[in-house]
């Protein structure tokens, strides 16, 4: 059900046409649930997002580009897509292999394991930073053995891919996992028969048929790995220059009334992870019609 | 036919059990490195003190109030959010009317938009010098941004697409027969409503509602924004955290992380109790 939620794709099969759908009421009882749904709607979601727009270019485009190119923009922008994409290949790897191993292996405790994937959904970003700092901190468990090999993951950018690989975990598992139940094993066993080794059934036969999946599970990993800021100003501590991303960019414009900064950067981030998610999402309804 | 019949025959060759055996732990271990560690640390450390310490840190004032105000604004945001997005799925589904496909791509905008990002139009549009916010002001006197209405409303933001996902596919698959034979009946819309469409959707609606009332725990950057971090009047739970590991207070921060933490888990462990009992219902 959570994967409903969050994955777009499994959504709306809308009825054809022949069998319209038809509520019940009177027509002016549905005129008025309708228009209480788009008032709602363009209040609650439209209104908000036509703001931002407006107030960005209150100063002009020209504004917008200039505050989109000082220098701790750039920067931070840079390091908000570095973690990004360290965060997309690892989960690409691992996210396929633990998807397989939820479907296809049997062992104890896989139920408990398929049930603590979603945690991250529910855990509060604060909390998860705050665990990592418990780990690895200056205090923290680990710091013995990261200060003898003079490793630094707290307030660096070590730590901040962590926090953001533990709030984007679910996605590619989420996505994947009904994939390869769907698929079933008969192709596998098929490749298995003629002789294929495991690896071999995996990259020619299982893994083809996962790439659909996969992309999109990546790019949803990718666009709220670029959203990601309580956990990554906890643990990274939004030192400017060093461990400061887009958002906590946003956060500390705000703070000092640098209010075209925020706002440009705010529209910027927040266009790009909406063309993301319904570009794909187009992609991928397009690819199956 | 010959090719059933071997396929019958011949055993599907099994990869050796060496390669099933390192591909387990290799998840396993990303599992336990990346996921249950760091939410076993929160564990460990906020009950160091016993329970006695952790219940003098949550009681302390701002930190109860903290927590108080997180749970009666998300309870809040779950109340309004189950009322209009059941709304909504209904009209959704049931309802033809211009612009629906529009309508049905935006409500999906929220999960794509930073909640950073939420936060900072909700100000925008409701701070106190913009227009909306001191007509708010002056001639309602609520105040929204820097109060409790601006985190409600980042929330309902935040978390309106969850019950519409939720109950909108239940919606499209159900059959319709026995709403069209009340109606053949004599039964009032309403009462169809209340009486056969209801029933089917109470588990949808109430795991969409746990889901959100979860998610809504935990926000924090839509927060920080709209509500500041104002003790005894506008921090929630996640900016208490913030603020005590900020100033070193690793105690506090462990304790509330610990109640938010147990929160979370027992949403989600009664979200997969309901979706499984909505698959046997279903």
């Amino acid at each position: 059900m959570i994967e409903k939620l969050f994955f777009l794709n499994k959504r709306e099969k809308f009825y054809p046409e022949a069998e319209k759908p038809q509520g019940r009421g009177t027509i002016w009882a549905r005129r008025i649930l309708i228009f209480v749904v788009i008032a709602y709607i363009a209040g609650l979601i439209l209104g908000p997002i036509i703001t931002l727009v407006i107030s960005a270019f209150e100063e002009g485009y020209q504004a917008v580009l200039v505050a989109l190119s000082q220098p701790q923009v750039l920067s931070s922008m840079w390091m908000t897509f570095w973690i990004a994409i360290v965060v997309i290949i690892v989960h690409g790897f691992f996210g396929t292999v633990v998807s397989w191993v939820l479907v296809r292996d049997r062992f104890i405790g896989r139920g408990f394991l398929n049930g603590l994937i979603d945690i991250p959904f529910a855990v509060s970003p604060v909390v998860v930073g705050y665990m990592l700092l418990l780990l690895f901190g200056r205090n923290g468990i680990f710091a013995p053995v990261l200060n003898s090999l003079d490793i630094r993951v707290a307030f660096a950018v070590p730590g901040m891919v962590l926090a953001t690989l533990f709030v984007t975990l679910p996605f590619m598992v989420r996505e994947l996992v009904p994939v390869l139940e769907g698929l079933g094993i008969n192709q596998e066993q098929a490749a298995a028969t003629l002789g294929a080794s495991g690896f071999q059934t995996f990259w020619r036969v299982t893994l083809p048929s996962l790439r659909p999946g996969i992309i999109y599970g990546l790019t949803l990993t990718f666009a709220r790995a670029l959203g990601e800021f309580g956990a990554v100003l906890v643990i990274g501590g939004g030192i400017i220059g060093r461990t400061e991303t887009l958002t906590i960019f946003i956060f500390r414009a705000l703070d000092d009334r640098q209010y075209i900064s925020a706002y440009s950067a705010g529209l910027l981030l927040g266009l790009f992870s909406i063309v993301l998610v319904l570009g794909i999402d187009w992609l991928r309804r397009r690819a199956e019609n | 036919m010959s090719l059933t019949s071997i396929n019958q025959q011949v055993k599907p060759v099994k990869s050796t059990p060496w390669g099933r055996y390192s591909i387990r732990s290799l998840a396993l271990t990303y599992l336990i490195v990346f996921l249950i560690i760091p939410i076993l640390v929160i564990f460990q450390d906020g009950l160091k003190e016993g329970l006695s310490g952790l219940w003098y840190q949550i009681t302390l004032p701002a930190a109860l109030h903290s927590l108080k105000l997180t749970l009666w604004t998300s309870a809040m945001m779950t109340v309004i959010n189950t009322f209009m997005g059941t709304l909504t799925a209904y009209v959704m589904v049931r309802y033809v009317f211009p612009g629906k496909n529009l309508l049905n791509a935006i409500i999906d905008l929220p999960l794509a938009i930073p909640t950073l990002v939420t936060g900072v139009m909700l100000v925008i549009m409701f701070g106190p010098q913009e227009a909306l916010g001191s007509w708010f002001n002056s001639n309602l006197g609520i105040s929204i941004i820097f109060a409790p209405p601006g985190i409600i409303l980042a929330l309902l933001f935040i978390t309106f697409p969850f019950i519409v996902r939720s109950v909108q596919p239940v919606l499209l698959e159900m059959d319709r027969a026995q709403e069209d034979a009340a109606a053949t009946l004599g039964a009032s819309s309403w009462s169809i409503f209340w009486n056969i469409t209801r029933p089917y959707l109470t588990l949808p609606i109430a795991s969409g509602a746990l889901l959100s009332f979860a998610r809504a725990i935990g926000e924090f950057g839509a927060i920080v924004i709209v509500a500041g971090n104002i003790p005894l009047l506008s921090q929630t739970a996640a900016v208490y955290v913030y603020g005590q590991v900020e100033s070193e207070n690793r105690l506090g921060a462990s304790a509330v992380s610990l109640v938010m933490m147990a929160i979370a888990f027992s949403s989600i462990i009664f979200v997969n109790y309901l979706q499984k009992k909505s698959k046997r219902v279903g």
